[in-house]
């Protein structure tokens, strides 16, 4: 008895093994599918983007949708920003004596890398999820294949646009941010001290080159389209259901926000190589 | 008489699961063809496969003397407008309002003006009898005033076939009447050769001059609405009860 149930979990064990392997082997596949899927839209994307008919009203009215609306989400973020930094910076420069310093810190700081990095999360939470949440529910609700039929290509006039607007704008939002982040430092400063808005932005402009601003607003372009790319990839390619719609704006804001960080590290590495 | 569509031993599988397994069939010009079968049984993937949506496995799509498996993009959109699809939801672009959603398709006509264009949507909406609705957003439309924009829809571009996938599904019998009429007037006005996908006999009753029944991604049988009502096989006339 007592050896027949050994030999029996021994089976057991085995049918469990190669059932978690089957498991790890579907999820690699299912990865690197994703990624071949994923690396024809984005040539999809050129392809048509370079060929004509430009759909330029469209462009323009998603520019609109994508970039003002979200100004006012990114204005209220990048206050509160550069006026957090301001007061959290202030205690530690103080224990060296350097709270002179605290104008140009703040603003190496937003203009580098806080700046950038916290308005391409927020927009890839608002915009990114936004457009994964629209195609979703045009592709569940048949209206893609209705432009289809209909001889209008849904690739260039859905998909081309969003990407585009997104990469245009995304840089405009950082400049915008940037500029009342600054201005949240400056409110920041004033809180516990006594700097005319003249000095505070002489200190700022004196300690910000080129070389901190041409990279990080380059970079902000690359966040621009990969937001909007994989908000387009997710929505275009949803599953059938209401489900779906979800799964697709959940999918873009989280591999939208993982793709601005990865973005930042190799941005980094290049930054440093030149510099 | 004129032979508009040509279908020759179509085949389409997802997967393991075959969902249709041998289609052919011809329809004239002017012929509205109803395609019966239950749910599942591959009807809409049979007119999906016709437009180009889905790619079939085997067989040959021959629409208006045109290859479908051999034309580029370029000219597949060019035949795509001249074959109307009326979706089972309507597939109203939620965005747009009535008048945008028809002003759509006539997007890369460069040689009508907006005059042209407003006189062409107000008259389609018009021989749908929804002209009152022009400026609202397809929210604001109960099931059956989507059905007739998303055919008005259909209708602009005068298609010289159009398919209707279950018409009236999830309507009230007296809107189901409505539509029904509705493709039996569109047949006369613009003479179009039409494929029904549809469960609903009353329907079929009404639209079809010829009706095929589809079993199991195959056609089972064949003939006028009275031959197939009168049909032996239980199966068929099953659907007649």
């Amino acid at each position: 008895m007592a050896i027949n149930l050994k030999i029996e979990n021994k089976a057991v064990v085995e049918k469990i093994a190669k059932l978690e392997e089957h498991l790890h082997l579907q999820a690699l596949k299912g990865f690197f599918a994703e990624v071949a899927d994923m690396t024809m839209f984005t040539l999809r994307f050129f392809k048509e983007a370079l060929k004509p008919r430009y759909e330029f009203k469209e462009l323009i009215k998603q520019a609109y949708l994508i970039g003002y609306k979200s100004f006012p989400l990114i204005a209220i973020t990048g206050l509160i920003m550069g006026l957090v930094l301001t007061i959290q910076s202030r205690p530690t420069l103080a224990e060296f004596g350097a709270e002179s310093w605290l104008p140009a810190m703040v603003a190496v700081s937003i203009v580098r890398e806080i700046g950038p990095v916290i308005t391409a999360l927020i927009f890839a939470g608002k915009v990114g999820s936004g457009i994964g949440a629209e195609l979703a529910s045009m592709k569940v609700t048949e209206q893609i294949d209705a432009m289809e039929v209909s001889g209008i290509n849904p690739f260039k006039y859905l998909v081309v646009t969003r990407i585009a607007a997104a990469t245009f704008m995304l840089p405009v939002l950082v400049i915008a941010s940037d500029a009342i982040s600054m201005y949240g430092a400056y409110i920041g400063v004033n809180l516990k001290g006594d700097v005319t808005f003249h000095l505070f932005f002489l200190e700022v402009f004196d300690k910000l080159s080129f070389s901190d601003v041409f990279p990080a607003l380059i970079k902000t372009v690359f966040f621009g389209f990969a937001v909007g790319l994989i908000g387009c990839f997710k929505g275009y390619n949803a599953d059938k259901g209401t489900e779906g719609v979800g799964k697709s704006a959940n999918a873009a804001v989280v591999y939208g926000s993982l793709m601005v960080f990865v973005i930042d590290m190799i941005a980094v590495q290049v930054t440093s190589l030149f510099s | 008489m004129e032979t508009v569509v040509e279908i020759e031993h179509l085949k389409k599988s997802f997967g393991t699961k075959e969902v249709l397994k041998d289609i052919s069939l011809k329809i004239e010009k002017g012929e509205n063809l109803v395609v019966l079968g239950k749910s599942g049984s591959g009807k809409s993937v049979l007119i999906k496969c016709l437009i180009g949506l889905l790619e079939p496995d085997e067989g040959k799509v021959v629409l208006l003397d045109k290859n479908v498996a051999e034309l580029n993009a370029e000219d597949l959109n060019a035949l795509r407008k001249k074959v109307g699809f009326l979706f089972q939801s309507a597939a109203l672009y939620d965005s747009m309002t009535v008048r945008e959603n028809l002003e759509f398709p006539l997007r890369d006509l460069k040689k009508k003006d907006q005059g042209e264009i407003d006189t062409l949507v107000l008259e389609t909406l018009k021989s749908v009898g929804l002209e009152d609705a022009i400026d609202k957003m397809p929210s604001e439309l109960s099931g059956g005033m989507r059905k007739r924009v998303g055919l008005a829809r259909t209708l602009i571009l005068k298609p010289e076939i159009i398919l209707y996938d279950e018409p009236t599904t999830g309507l009230d019998p007296i809107t189901s009447k409505e539509i029904s009429q509705l493709i039996l007037d569109v047949q006369k006005k613009y003479n179009a050769a039409s494929i029904i996908i549809t469960h609903d006999i009353e329907c079929a009753r009404i639209t079809a001059n010829r009706m095929i029944v589809i079993k199991e991604g195959e056609c089972t049988a064949e003939g006028t609405f009275k031959e197939l009502s009168e049909s032996k096989d239980e199966w068929v006339n099953s659907f007649f009860k």
